[in-house]
């Protein structure tokens, strides 16, 4: 019974491993604040939140099932978390009931596990009236198939079954061994047999049974043969306390399961309520394959500034279709970080199945997403920050591939202007003709300019936006990188 | 190849000497001073039941008896008679583990179903044995006359009556199914009707939640062979169910009392002479450490061993992935005596012992520590070490070592080998020399093989006879040792002063350092 919420056709596994970029990804796009907003103080959501986040999706089949689950969710999360429910149900009836229950006994085991089993089996019941009330009101295709599954495999016939191995493990009339001579005589391959009960094959019996039967009982007082008893039938019923404890493990794994594939959505619908709250709206997000390139919304903001604020933030709009690189040049806090911080977000919100923080937002997607920001300098470094900055890229380099894009914020300013400027140049540049998707924040004027003067590739140039009286809208507008862009007022201000 | 006498008594000697059966039981006196103790006890730590130490304490007077071994220790370096050697071991060791069983059971049906058992492996050992030798490309007389015996034995009669019942009574037995009923304190048992197997109905019923692998269950119950009064009433029990088989089993037994033969037994212990000994140089040589199986010399002296170390110091060093330093020595007529000085914690100590460790592995036979070596066949060997916690009481110690060296001296021939480690370090440096020259005009005349580990300068050129040698430092920093020992006169640098200089303790530094 596979619980298929996140994947079509496999579990969601949250300890894969992530790419070695994640580190910077969740540094520079300030990744915690939304992924603690999904969690609301739960480690596992946050976990899990963490890892969905984090492994993007490449294939529009797979986004848009997850999208279609999280739109059913949106439509009935009443449902949905009564459903999450269980599992945590679970989990808090076995912390309560069976922390070291399991005793390095057998007969500890198996009475152990039964119990386990019996309180497993109302909670699979209460999930089975849950798909027979609500199976209907769903419409995405995990959702329909994960309540056809339960309902089928879990029917009226298949709980009497259960019921009666439950009975039948207590064991009230002996338990039956079937055993081999084994080395020295001694016994050997101790089997539970099923007694044959008189109903079955009595015809069979009556002809079959030859053999004398010879007993003895133990004197009351030998407690050592009483202790030796036990043992053997400690022996003999080893396996099936394993098969018992295995089952109830596999009842526990599939709520786990469960639990897992639920985990994002609870975080999703977590994330849709605080937006709500504040006022700030999301919207579903178109998708245009890799080797396209789109690039087009409406009221982008940065949802980790909106969270922080707790309060609408300014949105941008732009149209990047048909660019591979985007240079945004402009004042001091003029928003150049925040939006490209929201770009950065919007496209791992998406490829993960998600709403992204936009009225409305189309874009390709891209086999994986890197940011090279500038960083402060680490005093334990032994190499030059300059150094430093060119060695992040170079691993950035490593583990590129064709549609990657890649997030600069004032990369390789970190010595002076004409040389930065060609090495960003000759970076950019080789990026480009790779079929890397750049955004690039930048001071460097030689840079920015180099590139609208010799149309290098097909770039889209954005300004923060400065009002005559110095004032900034931190809203983005298309204009050709200006030489006097920086530092002016903060030049005035200073030495005024 | 073709010796006079092919037949087979001993994989340790040729023939049927009884001269070289003779096992010593305690320690060489020198073991300790040259740390063969420790070698001794690691090589045999694991083999405790043989009792392997008699051999390894019991050097070689023979030289063609060391060829012997030389032979089969070359035979065995091949890994697949290693293994075919191994495996039979190992079911030996069943078989002497199933005897004791049988043994110490209290319950007769019990007791004789071990001794089934043991007699099925002892079977299965000699065969396997005889098999594997047939496909073993060997060379070694040793090894050449145990395959003609041991096939002659598998085929003998004796064995193939022994073998053919053991399986028949064992195949009846494997057969026996029976039914044991438990119930509140009372025990029933009967044959086995065909009752179904409860656990894959269980499994099968909540398969359907399998979400992947999940821990298995089931307790270890303690395998420990051996059985209470419960089973034995129950085996009791299915004797009466199953009466002709358990007949079949006590005829067997009557007459197969004894059935492990002598020299089968002899050769399984002492083939773990070779055993023991490959497996410890083998973690060894991984290091990249060699082993040669050194030339022996029995008239001249010529000796000498190139690229040769401690292997005491070499097991401890690979264990804890420490380098290891290799040494070259060699004596040339009319050499007989290195003279070992230099730096203290050089080396010394450790090339003296290597000395010693060679010759005494060569004469048992032994590939010794080294890519090469020629080693000289002793009569005996004598050490005289210096120990610290002795300087307690100088006069007395002095007048030990004299009587000790005198005892030596005495008992020595010109085919003995001498190992002296600091002696007379303890009196003064007048008395020490005037010693040193007075024992090494003995040890000349005696013309020993010798090495003589010492700080006393002026015996290192005593006469053509002695060898000066001398453990060295890094030219760039004096403090570093190379433990490397060269041939190099005795030179007296001062050492001392350059390590005091590394720690500003000088003269002159001390003064800069202490400003008022």
């Amino acid at each position: 019974m596979k619980v298929l919420l996140m994947h079509r056709e496999r579990d969601f596994n949250p300890k894969q491993s992530l790419p070695p970029n994640v580190a910077a990804l969740i540094q520079d796009l300030e990744l915690n604040t939304l992924l603690q907003t999904m969690a609301q103080g739960d480690e596992f959501l946050f976990n899990v939140a963490k890892q969905a986040v984090l492994s993007s999706l490449h294939d529009l089949g797979d986004i848009r099932y997850r999208q279609d689950v999280l739109n059913d969710c949106l439509r009935h999360p009443d449902v949905v978390r009564q459903i999450y429910q269980i599992p945590i149900e679970a989990k808090n009836n076995l912390h309560r009931s069976w922390m070291g229950i399991f005793t390095s006994y057998p007969t500890g085991i198996l009475s152990g596990a039964r119990e386990m089993l019996e309180m497993f089996v109302g909670l699979l019941k209460v999930l089975k009236r849950i798909a027979d009330e609500h199976a209907e009101e769903f419409e995405s295709e995990g959702f329909r198939r994960f309540f056809a599954m339960i309902q089928q495999e879990l029917d009226d016939d298949y709980f009497a079954v259960i019921e009666e191995h439950l009975k039948e493990l207590k064991f009230r009339g002996g338990v039956l061994l079937s055993a081999e001579l084994g080395k020295g005589n001694e016994g050997a391959n101790y089997v539970l047999r099923r007694t044959n009960h008189d109903n079955r094959n009595w015809i069979k019996r009556i002809f079959a049974r030859k053999s004398p039967v010879y007993s003895f009982t133990l004197h009351p007082r030998d407690e050592a043969g009483a202790r030796a008893l036990g043992e053997l039938r400690d022996r003999g019923i080893n396996l099936v306390a394993s098969t018992v404890a295995q089952s109830a493990d596999h009842i526990d794994n599939f709520l786990k399961t469960l639990q897992r594939e639920l985990a994002f959505y609870i975080g999703c619908l977590n994330l849709a309520e605080q937006l709500a709250q504040i006022g700030e709206s999301v919207s579903m997000p178109e998708l245009a394959v890799a080797g396209e390139r789109q690039h087009s919304f409406t009221g982008l903001y940065d949802v980790c500034l909106a969270l922080t604020m707790k309060g609408k933030v300014v949105g941008n709009d732009v149209n990047a279709d048909d660019k591979d690189l985007v240079v945004i040049t402009g004042a001091n806090q003029g928003g150049k970080s925040t939006f490209l911080r929201s770009i950065g977000l919007a496209q791992l919100m998406m490829q993960c199945g998600m709403f992204v923080p936009a009225e409305s937002f189309c874009a390709n997607i891209c086999p994986s997403l890197f940011t090279h920001y500038k960083r402060e300098e680490d005093a334990s470094m032994k190499s030059g920050k300059f150094d430093e900055e060119l060695s992040r890229m170079s691993n950035i380099v490593d583990a590129l591939t064709p549609n990657s894009m890649i997030l600069f914020n004032e990369s390789f300013a970190a010595t002076n202007d004409r040389e930065g400027s060609e090495i960003a140049r000759q970076i950019v540049s080789a990026l480009l003709e790779k079929r890397i998707k750049v955004f690039f924040v930048t001071h460097l004027y030689e840079f920015a300019h180099g590139i609208y003067d010799q149309r290098i590739g097909d770039a889209l140039f954005l300004r923060a936006e400065r009002q005559a009286d110095g004032n900034r809208t931190f809203r983005l507008k298309e204009g050709e990188p200006l030489e006097t862009s920086y530092g002016e007022d903060l030049y005035y201000r200073i030495f005024g | 190849m073709l010796g006079k006498d092919m037949t087979f008594h001993s994989i340790l000697s040729v023939g049927k000497n009884e001269d070289t059966k003779a096992e010593t039981l305690e320690a060489p006196i020198f073991f300790v001073d040259l740390n063969l103790d420790q070698v001794i006890d690691a090589i045999t730590a694991s083999r405790q039941d043989y009792d392997l130490k008699p051999f390894f304490y019991t050097p070689l007077r023979d030289a063609e008896i060391i060829r012997y071994r030389h032979e089969v220790m070359r035979d065995l370096e091949d890994d697949r008679l290693m293994g075919y050697v191994k495996a039979f071991a190992e079911k030996m060791i069943r078989v002497r583990r199933y005897l004791a069983l049988a043994e110490k059971s209290d319950f007769d049906y019990h007791k004789k179903g071990w001794f089934l058992e043991a007699a099925l492996v002892y079977c299965e050992a000699v065969t396997n044995l005889a098999h594997d030798l047939s496909l073993a490309d060997l060379k070694s007389r040793g090894f050449l006359a145990l395959r003609e015996y041991v096939t002659d034995y598998s085929h003998s009669r004796r064995f193939q009556t022994l073998k053919a019942e053991a399986q028949k009574v064992r195949g009846n037995l494997s057969e026996v199914r029976y039914c044991v009923i438990i119930q509140e304190g009372t025990v029933k048992v009967r044959k086995y009707e065909g009752e179904a197997d409860y656990s894959p109905e269980v499994e099968k019923t909540f398969e359907k939640f399998k979400q992947g692998v999940v821990k298995d269950y089931r307790v270890k119950l303690p395998e420990v062979s051996g059985m209470n009064h419960i089973e034995a009433q129950i085996l009791n029990f299915v004797a009466k169910l199953y009466p002709e088989q358990f007949a079949a089993l006590h005829q067997f037994c009557a007459q197969h009392d004894r059935f492990v033969d002598e020299t089968i037994r002899t050769f399984d212990r002492e083939i773990q002479f070779y055993v023991a000994y490959l497996e410890h140089i083998r973690s060894i040589k991984q290091a990249g450490l060699a082993f040669c199986y050194p030339q022996i010399a029995t008239m001249n002296k010529d000796v000498y061993g190139y690229e040769s170390f401690d292997i005491a110091l070499a097991w401890k060093r690979i264990n804890g992935n420490a380098p290891i330093v290799c040494n070259d020595f060699y004596l040339q007529e009319p050499e007989r005596i290195l003279i070992v000085s230099g730096p203290n914690q050089g080396g010394k100590t450790t090339f003296a012992r290597t000395f010693g460790q060679l010759h005494y592995l060569a004469s048992l036979g032994c590939p010794v520590p080294g890519r090469q070596a020629r080693l000289f066949l002793f009569d005996q060997i004598f050490t005289h070490f210096e120990k610290e916690e002795d300087i307690r009481n100088l006069r007395g110690k002095l007048e030990d070592d004299l009587m000790r060296i005198h005892d030596i001296l005495s008992r020595a021939t010109p085919n003995s080998l001498l190992i002296l480690n600091e002696v007379f370090a303890s009196t003064t440096l007048k008395d020490a020399v005037f010693l040193s020259k007075e024992i090494m005009t003995q040890v000349t005349t005696l013309d020993l093989l010798c090495v003589w580990v010492t700080f006393i300068d002026e015996i290192a050129s005593f006469s053509e006879k002695t060898v000066s040698m001398v453990s060295t430092v890094l030219p760039e920093n004096p403090a570093v040792r190379t433990f490397k020992i060269i041939r190099r006169p005795a030179d007296g640098l001062a050492y001392a002063l350059s390590i005091a200089e590394k720690h500003r303790l000088t003269y002159q530094r001390i003064k800069e350092r202490i400003q008022l």
